[in-house]
């Protein structure tokens, strides 16, 4: 969890143990799309969640795994998508960047390097696999909108890298 | 500034992010190469995921008990008040991205003044997608230097699409009645104020990537009026056509 966000520490496990559709290692607390959730009378909750980017399709999904999750735990829980403020790849935690790394997705940098990299100025991407810098960028675009093409000319292998959001 | 004012208002913005999604959607699996396959197709998703935020806030809006679906597949093409630039077709790759370089780069402009908006839900619409469109005129701004000045028939191909092209741009800053009444009252923004850094800005780009800047003075408008080119109605049929087959049909 991180300073921006306002969980109730009573349900926090129960969210934590909601992964992201498209990425299942990371947990939607530690993504950042969790923004507060509360627990109200009769053990009912009420969560508020951002998207990534507009046209996350997993954003449906998230909000039903959600529901179960504590439907499971015998709770009613409701789930509001919110836009602001705008999701920022600031509020991922640092475990959520190990692990995006550890499954292979380069982990966004900061907003100056980011841009060198992605108009391939500067060669400082590193590849998740081999840890190597010698990488060049591919494609702005990679399997969803958020991630950008890279491929490392070490190992050889393609990798997507998470774009920096703020 | 009336309730209606503000909904035609929205339509304006929330249309063209509507029709040319579509365009671009018509792409998946006909892309050039499979890069820019997947690069024009996920911009046509962040655009239809904005569309779903206006159109959101548009059924809050209305009186009746629309759907954000209603509103995007069971209007009448008159009441679709996109600019015509988005609704030009895919005729090749310099056209494609010649329209999404003009659309761009007014669209980043556009959003970055509405951030201001004293309407808090397009002011969260805007700081949202704001992000998203940065991306979107980084991708179209590269490859319009990469065809202008590449080979001479990607140059010769892309000066066609600047000329064909340029005559819907003067529309971008066309400001309707409603828009007027919107602006007013401190939720819209006066798009007329962005025109000279627009062609500024374009002019340069152009001219980065060795390309001639149309001197033509005439321009097409009519979209924001409902007013469409011969294109709409062709894609409104491809994309109203399973909810109209099947009405009320989800995913
Ligand atoms: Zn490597």
């Amino acid at each position: 969890m991180n300073t921006t966000q306002d969980i109730d520490p009573k349900i926090y496990s129960i969210l934590k143990d909601v992964s992201d559709p498209e990425i299942p290692v990371l947990s939607i607390v530690d993504m950042g799309v969790v923004r507060s959730a509360k627990l109200l009378e009769n053990n009912r909750v009420k969560v508020e969640i951002t998207p990534t980017y507009s046209g996350c399709p997993a954003m449906d999904v998230i909000g039903d795994d959600v529901k179960k999750a504590f439907q499971d735990k015998g709770y009613q829980a409701e789930v509001k998508l919110i836009l602001s403020p705008a999701w920022t790849t600031d509020w991922m935690t640092d475990e959520a960047k190990q692990a995006l790394k550890e499954y292979g997705i380069a982990p966004p940098m900061d907003a100056t390097s980011d841009k060198e990299a992605l108009l391939g100025n500067k060669k400082i991407i590193e590849c998740p696999q081999c840890g190597s810098t010698n990488t060049k960028l591919v494609s702005q675009f990679a399997s969803t909108a958020c991630k950008a093409m890279f491929k490392c000319e070490d190992c050889k292998e393609p990798f997507d890298y998470f774009k920096c959001l703020i | 500034m009336t309730n209606e004012n503000l909904i035609q208002y929205l339509y304006g913005i929330a249309d063209n992010s509507l029709i040319l999604g579509q365009r671009l959607g018509e792409l998946c699996g006909h892309g050039p190469t499979l890069e820019t396959d997947i690069a024009l197709t996920n911009i046509s998703l962040d655009l239809f995921g904005q569309v779903r935020s206006y159109f959101q806030y548009l059924a809050e809006l209305s009186k009746d008990d629309l759907t954000e679906d209603d509103l995007a597949f069971l209007r009448k093409e008159r009441e679709y008040k996109n600019l015509l630039l988005v609704e030009q077709p895919n005729t090749d790759f310099a056209y494609i991205i010649v329209r999404q370089y003009f659309f761009d780069v007014f669209h980043y402009m556009l959003l970055e003044k509405l951030q201001d908006s004293k309407n808090v839900n397009l002011q969260g619409i805007a700081k949202k997608s704001i992000k998203e469109v940065a991306y979107h005129q980084r991708f179209s701004g590269d490859w319009l230097l990469r065809l202008g000045d590449g080979t001479e028939e990607s140059k010769q191909k892309v000066q066609q699409a600047v000329s064909d092209l340029w005559v819907f741009t003067d529309e971008l800053f066309h400001v309707t009645k409603d828009d007027e009444a919107v602006i007013k009252a401190g939720h819209g923004v006066d798009v007329r104020l962005l025109k000279d850094d627009y062609y500024a800005k374009i002019t340069n780009q152009l001219k980065q990537a060795t390309l001639e800047v149309p001197e033509t003075k005439y321009f097409q408008k009519g979209g924001k009026q409902g007013i469409h080119s011969e294109h709409m109605g062709y894609i409104l049929a491809d994309m109203q056509f399973m909810q109209r087959a099947y009405p009320d049909m989800k995913w």
